[in-house]
């Protein structure tokens, strides 16, 4: 049962995939299907992990150093429930944003495809097939963006793809070091064997280097605003809520679990110090943007610059109850920053779609005109900004007493200003939305495409914020402690 | 053991070489090719890692992770000179209405801030 409950989350979309590729007539129902399948088997080994804890197998019954590893664990167990039901709410999506278009048959195969390489990342425990499945997702989301075939989006693209290729070399030179010291790539053995020693320090920063560029972290995020604001809205979506989750997840992972030894207290300062930078300026020219996906974007470049203020405070807490609240409450950031992003981007395709453009300052009665989309916008908006009980504002809750439990009252200013800029872009959004009258007669005007971007948005205000307890038990830590 | 330093040494010196070149120049070809160098840079080091001393045979570990690293390579070779083609083929249709800017569109890693452009469907 384990290693069907393993390898259905990434069996399932790549079988899809070929599905929709042969059948493009039927692409959509087929896609639909095959997107309620993996999420479903994703939340089933979600499931299990809460269950049973830790699930670990390997493939085709060779043994562990030539054998290829899948594994879950808490860690990536609350990512891949992330990635089942945005995935699953994109996909709902993607059926009325596509219908009637000829771009339908191209973007399910792809789609199914990137959620195939997401997954497997979140899943796979060597550090080889971390980087198969890293190439898989950059080239599937580099066609993606590229759908709506518009200039400026094929061109943002090839420069994320090249960007993409760059960043993966770099990870791969790294994971060439390590085999050359360690002799395996199996994450498990790997972090028993691992001693601190100059090729080890190489290959962490090679590593790290290649995948803060995936993950855009500041001042590596140059490619991310083009290429998100100019893909359609659901791919959008999924490369601001998904794709730049996978390559900060695997830092993480690196950081606590490979790596765990050679870390240094200053090299995570350079990390924390980094995402302040992306969570000023990330802000800023959110709030300078002109157009509701561009601002979306570099709102996104700014969420993953609180992902790596984490690092120096999980450096620099020793090990203990104070550590795991830490480490809960950066999964718990990431993951309301997936559903909140997502349904923030859904929202604002739709927008797009009504009104035929997204300038900010032209949306004057859009919350008369769509008031479902609206107050997504103004949900996700809250989570963004961190605002309670969004899962958010847990999250800077705990990071704001890890900064003062280990002396490090700096980032402090860095989150107050950040959270000040997140209100001050998220309201400049709500002010024009509710410039007109008269009063709407009906809340939902498009159930098909504004339930997802609804419930998405809701999920990261409502559900995870509420009830963020869960995530603490499956990464098998005690409760919040206040 | 020499053998295996002096592949290995070449091999961080061809990813140097195609970091370099890759930063450094425009066309969006030699960025490809820079990329290339550069992976097969990384697999040179893979490749002298397998080397276990004269009379033993290699691991054949580093051996397969080469070859699908070269598949991996060519697909993305393959995919950026798509996207690239559909790039060229627009710019020639739009060039008789309007001059197009097209250097700046393959300025691939240029560090420079874009001015946001959104077009819309």
């Amino acid at each position: 049962m384990t290693t069907d409950s393993l390898i259905l989350p990434i069996a399932l979309p790549l079988l899809g995939a070929l599905l929709t590729t042969a059948l493009p007539r039927i692409a959509p129902v087929l896609g639909v299907i095959a997107a309620i399948l993996t999420a479903l088997s994703g939340l089933w080994l979600t499931g299990q992990v809460w269950g049973d804890a830790a699930q670990h197998v390997v493939l085709g019954g060779w043994a562990l150093p030539l054998g290829i590893g899948v594994a879950a664990d808490g860690l990536s167990a609350s990512l891949l429930a992330m990635s089942s039901l945005v995935g699953l709410g994109i996909s709902v999506y993607a059926v009325g944003y596509f219908s009637g278009s000829d771009r339908s048959p191209h973007f399910w195969p792809l789609w199914l495809l990137l959620w195939t390489a997401l997954n497997g990342i979140f899943l796979a425990a060597d550090l080889f097939n971390l980087y198969v499945m890293l190439e898989l997702l950059g080239l599937s989301a580099a066609a993606l963006g590229a759908l709506t075939n518009s200039r400026e989006a094929v061109a943002a693209n090839l420069r994320y793809l090249l960007v993409g290729l760059l960043g993966s070399m770099s990870y791969l030179l790294g994971v060439a070091l390590i085999y050359t010291a360690y002799g395996t790539l199996d994450i498990g053995l790997l972090s028993e064997r691992i001693q601190p020693s100059a090729l080890a320090a190489t290959s962490v920063v090679l590593m790290t280097a290649g995948l803060a560029l995936k993950a855009a972290l500041f001042p590596l995020h140059f490619w991310l605003p083009p290429a998100h604001a100019n893909a359609p809205a659901p791919v959008s979506a999924a490369l601001s809520a998904l794709v730049v989750k996978a390559a900060f997840y695997l830092i993480l992972r690196l950081w606590t679990d490979l790596f765990a030894n050679i870390t240094t207290t200053g090299a995570a300062f350079i990390l924390g110090a980094l995402g302040a930078g992306a969570i000023l300026w990330g802000s800023w020219r959110a709030l300078r943007a002109e157009r509701l996906k561009l601002l979306a974007a570099y709102s996104t470049v700014a969420q993953i610059g609180y992902l790596f203020l984490f690092f120096p405070l999980l450096q620099a807490m020793p090990p203990g109850p104070a550590r795991d609240d830490l480490f809960a409450a950066c999964v718990l950031m990431a993951v309301t920053h997936g559903f909140a992003k997502a349904g923030f981007f859904l929202a604002a395709g739709l927008v797009q779609k009504n009104a035929g453009h997204d300038r900010i300052d032209e949306l004057g009665g859009a919350a008369q005109s769509m008031p479902a989309t609206t107050f997504s916008i103004a949900l996700a908006g809250s989570a963004l900004i961190g605002l309670p009980p969004s899962g958010s504002f847990i999250a800077k809750w705990v990071m704001m007493r890890g900064a003062f439990e280990t002396g490090q009252w700096w980032w402090l200013i860095v989150i107050a200003t950040g959270t000040l800029l997140a209100a001050a872009y998220i309201f400049r959004v709500l002010s024009r939305a509710f410039g007109q009258e008269p009063t709407p007669r009906c809340f939902v005007t498009d159930a098909r495409a504004e339930i997802p971007a609804l419930l998405l948005a809701l999920s990261s205000v409502a559900l995870l914020g509420l009830a963020a307890g869960p995530i603490w038990s499956l990464l098998g830590f005690e409760g919040v402690q206040t | 053991m020499t053998a295996a330093f002096l592949y290995g040494g070449a091999g961080i010196l061809l990813f140097a070489l195609g970091l370099w070149s890759l930063l450094v120049h425009e066309p969006l070809l030699r960025k490809l090719i820079a990329l290339n160098i550069m992976g097969a840079g990384v697999f040179h080091v893979f490749i002298a890692v397998a080397h276990r001393g004269d009379g033993t045979p290699p691991d054949p570990v580093p051996h397969a992770l080469v070859l699908t690293g070269i598949v991996v390579a060519v697909s993305a070779t393959a995919l950026a000179l798509a996207l690239h083609n559909r790039l060229e083929q627009e710019a020639s249709d739009s060039a008789k209405s309007t001059p197009a800017p097209a250097a700046g569109l393959v300025s691939g890693l240029s560090i420079r801030p874009q001015s946001d452009p959104i077009r819309h469907e």
